[in-house]
């Protein structure tokens, strides 16, 4: 080892401080610290009460509302939200004897009769607003019979056009399911995959209500007429659908009703939803059979029907509320229309024979 | 007293403990309480219906398919790789630095978006639609490569850097060839970094299942994304853990083959202070395979930046200019510059525990063994820090629910659960990198130093350190990268109202709108820079001792 020069010696003490002092700068970054608000205040009175909201990764809401109803009812509202819906099913039922909150949001009618059967939900004590009994899911009751899930918002899973390309082109958009396997339109529809998406599942299952046994046969014609499948929503509606943000082009795209709110050009929406290939989702709520908080769980629930957060869900979830005495927002209202009559399947019969179809479809797209 | 042979294992075992506690804690039990319940479903130990999965044809495609695209990519990674790992370490040029940084970049993009990207350039509509590559295996291995390629290039790099020149000028300079010095020369000592980087490729790609789910669609399944399947939708467990344990006994196989491949007859190398030269005309393949490689890494991006600049069919900053509010109609929860903060906050715990557990596990695994039994225990205890990556996230995400619910180990609120999760994901790169390193190193320089009087300590900072620092920068921005792009766990674990840039991206995508996507796109923009930053910033770091070498 040579000896140093003063003046290198000089700029390695000078490049030691600066190390430590960038450590010093990092150690202030970390999360540690300002972790968890504390149970109490510093005068040793109680903080408010918690409730644990556990949800799916889609919920949102405006601060505003979460803010006035923490207000109101004295309670501290912690949100948990990730996974899908499936996800968060799973995640309940494993849960069941000790959950990881207080109530629930966000299960759909695809998956809710497997986590009323798994005993995850307690008897709910709320008054629903009109409109919302259309929504109930048939079968969610405990074993005294009493309602265990809210209906809280819905939306239907329909096969949507983009207009502007089949008027340039000079061609009739398809209306029905039947007409997706039609040759004149082969090549120009995108779905997300059954297996990956829960969208995609609702696709599956609207076949299934319309063509029952025989849906492998409808999906054997599908694939013949270039149907192409992807993995999520966003990769078929984002890169694929020629409306989408990547421009793709494919004019046929598998999304929701409310979509068309969101293509809107001046005074006009350049798709629309074909309204006779829907298939109807529900979104429900409910509270906990192993909740800490029972009380502030009902308040949950309760608040999440109420019309100041039924009026906020398009804007911030996407979705329709049940209450039917709730405005629309105004591009909602002009552009957004729900099918009068959309496709439905049996929840149980889902919860049974959903392994069978998805093993069925993914053998027919992979052969 | 106690005999020699005893203190140091008890030493060993002593340096191991924390880290062994971190990844039992985390790691070995939330896995083992999900495939308890696959197995023991209902309290009754019930291993048919396991066994029954594993003979169904759909598994062996799915397994097939799982090594096959992992085996391919991999050896397209360490091809790809290491011509720059070469360019970007040995030679000097401009923009050096920032290429060394910027290639770091695929590491850390989420994969939902990487896989718009890739889908816009390979997709019918695309300018690379004629190729017809959208939805193949081959659009699925190139994504593969295009996600991994970096830690061939950090891996190799790093102990390339520091490589000791005179051995391979004194075989040029005895005739051989420069393809000879390259195979009889340079190969061989750079052997267990190329091992160990080919090792972490290949368990990434064989967990990685977004990429597998996006460029092929559902058309190509994984192990991964089938345990995906089967846990969060069908919640089939017994299926879940056959494939999960399938997952474990590989991972096993594939490390003990590794441990024999890195196993060199003399690991130590003599290392030097980096001293990068001009290019020589001789270097021009190495520059080219870098050229290529640049090309093929900065396509998808170009893609991104490109979209991120159009707003409603003009060029413009208002996707950035969004990034502060929560998106068009209330999409966040928190605008995406609050998103930011947290990500890098939540890097730097990560960062440390991961620098902290890695180089502790790295001292204990490469310490020269006396007798048998003590080189098994060290063998043994390298792969078990490997482990994390050969498991399926869901599996872990799921297992932390179900088994730190309970004091002692009530830990599912734990505000730190997030940094914890990306430092056991950060670990085995630490470790992989630091590992080549220390095991380099002569043992006798530590006897001599024992010799002169050093305590341990001392023989640490004067022998280990002054080599191990640049490698343990590269660690140290790895790990730092992992954690800033970790999606699987975080968007499991990550509470509403503190989300990282990566779950706030996916949150954007997935929704519909030109404003949210346009962000997505931006705010994956900004990410890309962060990192490049980050990493030009490491680089610049240096410590007091290395200069004088």
């Amino acid at each position: 080892m040579q000896r140093m020069r003063p003046s290198v010696a000089a700029t390695r003490r000078l490049s030691a401080v600066a190390l430590t002092a960038s450590l010093a700068l990092l150690g202030a970054c970390s999360t540690m610290g300002e972790d968890d608000p504390p149970e109490t205040t510093p005068e040793g009175s109680p903080a408010p009460e918690r409730v644990v909201l556990v949800t799916h990764d889609s919920f949102a809401l405006p601060k505003k509302l979460i803010r006035a109803f923490e207000a109101e009812h004295g309670l501290t509202l912690e949100v948990r939200a990730s996974g899908d819906a499936g996800t968060l099913t799973n995640k309940l039922v494993l849960t069941q004897d000790n959950p990881t909150g207080d109530v629930a949001f966000g299960i759909d009618n695809t998956f809710a009769s497997r986590a009323v059967e798994a005993d995850v939900f307690a008897a709910l004590d709320v008054q629903p607003p009109s409109g919302a009994e259309r929504f109930v899911l048939p079968g969610a009751t405990n074993d005294d019979g009493d309602p265990v899930l809210a209906p809280v918002d819905q939306a239907n899973v329909c096969v949507n056009v983009d207009d502007t390309w089949f008027e340039r082109e000079g061609l009739a958009p398809p209306e029905t399911l039947e007409d997706l396997a039609d040759p004149a339109y082969e090549g120009l529809f995108v779905t997300p995959g059954a297996t990956t998406s829960s969208p995609g599942m609702a696709f599956l299952l609207a076949t299934i209500a319309e063509y029952g046994e025989e849906w492998p046969d409808y999906w054997e014609r599908l694939l013949a007429n270039g149907v192409k499948i992807t993995d999520g929503w966003s990769d078929a509606y984002q890169v694929d659908f020629t409306q989408g943000g990547g421009k793709g082009d494919r004019p046929i795209v598998l999304s929701y009703d409310s979509s068309p709110a969101f293509t809107v050009d001046g005074d006009q929406t350049t798709t629309s939803a074909l309204l006779d290939t829907c298939f109807a989702q529900v979104e429900y709520a409910g509270v906990l059979s192993g909740a800490e908080n029972p009380d502030g769980a009902q308040q949950v629930v309760q608040w999440l029907l109420d019309e100041d957060v039924q009026a906020a869900l398009p804007t911030s979830m996407y979705v329709f509320p049940v209450d039917s005495g709730v405005e629309l927002p105004e591009d909602w209202a002009r552009f957004a229309e729900q099918p009068s009559d959309p496709a439905t399947v049996d929840p149980e019969e889902i919860t049974e024979r959903r392994d069978e179809w998805l093993r069925e479809w993914s053998d027919l797209i992979t052969r | 007293m106690l005999s020699m042979p005893a203190r140091r294992l008890l030493a060993l075992l002593a340096l191991a403990a924390a880290p062994v506690l971190v990844v039992g804690v985390f790691f070995v039990v939330p896995v083992a309480g999900m495939l308890a319940r696959g197995v023991w479903p209902d309290g009754d130990f019930a291993p048919g219906a396991v066994l029954e999965v594993l003979a169904r044809p759909r598994t062996g495609r799915v397994l097939w398919f799982t090594v096959w695209s992992a085996s391919v990519a991999t050896v397209c990674a360490v091809l790809l790789g290491l011509p720059a790992a070469y360019a970007l370490h040995r030679l000097e040029f401009p923009l050096r630095r920032l290429l060394r940084a910027a290639l770091l970049v695929p590491f850390v993009l989420p994969t939902v978006v990487v896989g718009v990207a890739f889908r816009q350039l390979l997709g019918e509509a695309g300018p690379l639609g004629f190729l017809g590559l959208d939805g193949t295996p081959v659009a699925i291995v190139a994504g593969l490569v295009f996600f991994n390629v970096s830690v061939v290039i950090r891996t190799v790099g790093g102990a390339w850097e520091t490589l000791d020149p005179r051995p391979a000028e004194a075989a040029a300079a005895l005739g051989a060839t420069p393809w000879q010095v390259l195979r009889t020369v340079t190969l061989p000592a750079l052997r267990p970094a190329i091992v160990s980087a080919a090792t972490v490729v290949f368990l990434f790609c064989a967990t990685s299942f977004g990429v597998v789910l996006i460029l092929g669609g559902p058309r190509y399944a994984s192990v991964e994304s089938e345990i995906y399947l089967l846990t969060t939708n069908l919640l089939d467990l017994p299926a879940a853990a056959a494939l999960s344990l399938v997952q474990l006994f590989a991972v096993l196989a594939l490390l003990s083959v590794a441990a024999r491949l890195r196993a060199v007859p003399d690991p130590t190398v003599a290392r030097l202070a980096p001293r990068p030269r001009r290019p020589r005309a001789g270097d021009w393949p190495q520059l080219a395979g870098t050229g290529l490689l640049l090309v093929l890494v900065s396509a998808p991006i170009v893609t991104l930046v490109v979209g991120s600049l159009r707003v409603d069919g003009a060029w413009g900053l208002g996707n950035y200019r969004a990034l502060g509010s929560v998106g068009s109609r209330d999409a966040l929860v928190v605008p995406v510059t609050e998103a930011l903060e947290m990500s890098l906050r939540t890097a730097v715990d990560a960062t440390a525990m991961a620098l902290l557990v890695g180089l502790l596990v790295a001292l204990v695994v490469t310490r020269r063994s006396r007798g048998r039994a003590e080189r098994r225990l060290r063998g043994l205890l390298d792969g078990f820090f490997m482990l994390p990556l050969g498991v399926s996230a869901v599996t872990l995400g799921f297992g932390f629910l179900i088994t730190l619910d309970r004091p002692p180990l009530d830990l599912r609120d734990a505000g730190l659960l997030v940094p914890i999760a990306q430092a056991l994901v950060a670990l085995p790169l630490v470790v992989r990198t630091l590992v080549p390193v220390l095991a380099g190193i002569d043992d006798r320089q530590r006897q001599a130093a024992a010799s002169l009087g050093a305590g341990p300590l001392r023989t640490l900072v004067t022998v280990d350190l002054p080599v191990t620092w640049r490698p343990l920068l590269a660690a140290a921005g790895f790990a730092f990268a992992a954690s800033l792009g970790e999606f699987g766990a975080t968007a499991f674990l990550a509470r509403d109202d503190r989300p990282t840039l990566p779950v706030v991206i996916f949150r954007l995508i997935g929704h519909p709108g030109a404003m949210n996507y346009g962000m997505a796109l931006a705010a994956s923009v900004v990410l890309a820079a962060t990192t490049t930053a980050v990493m030009l910033a490491v680089e610049r770091l240096r410590v007091p001792s290395v200069g004088a070498l």
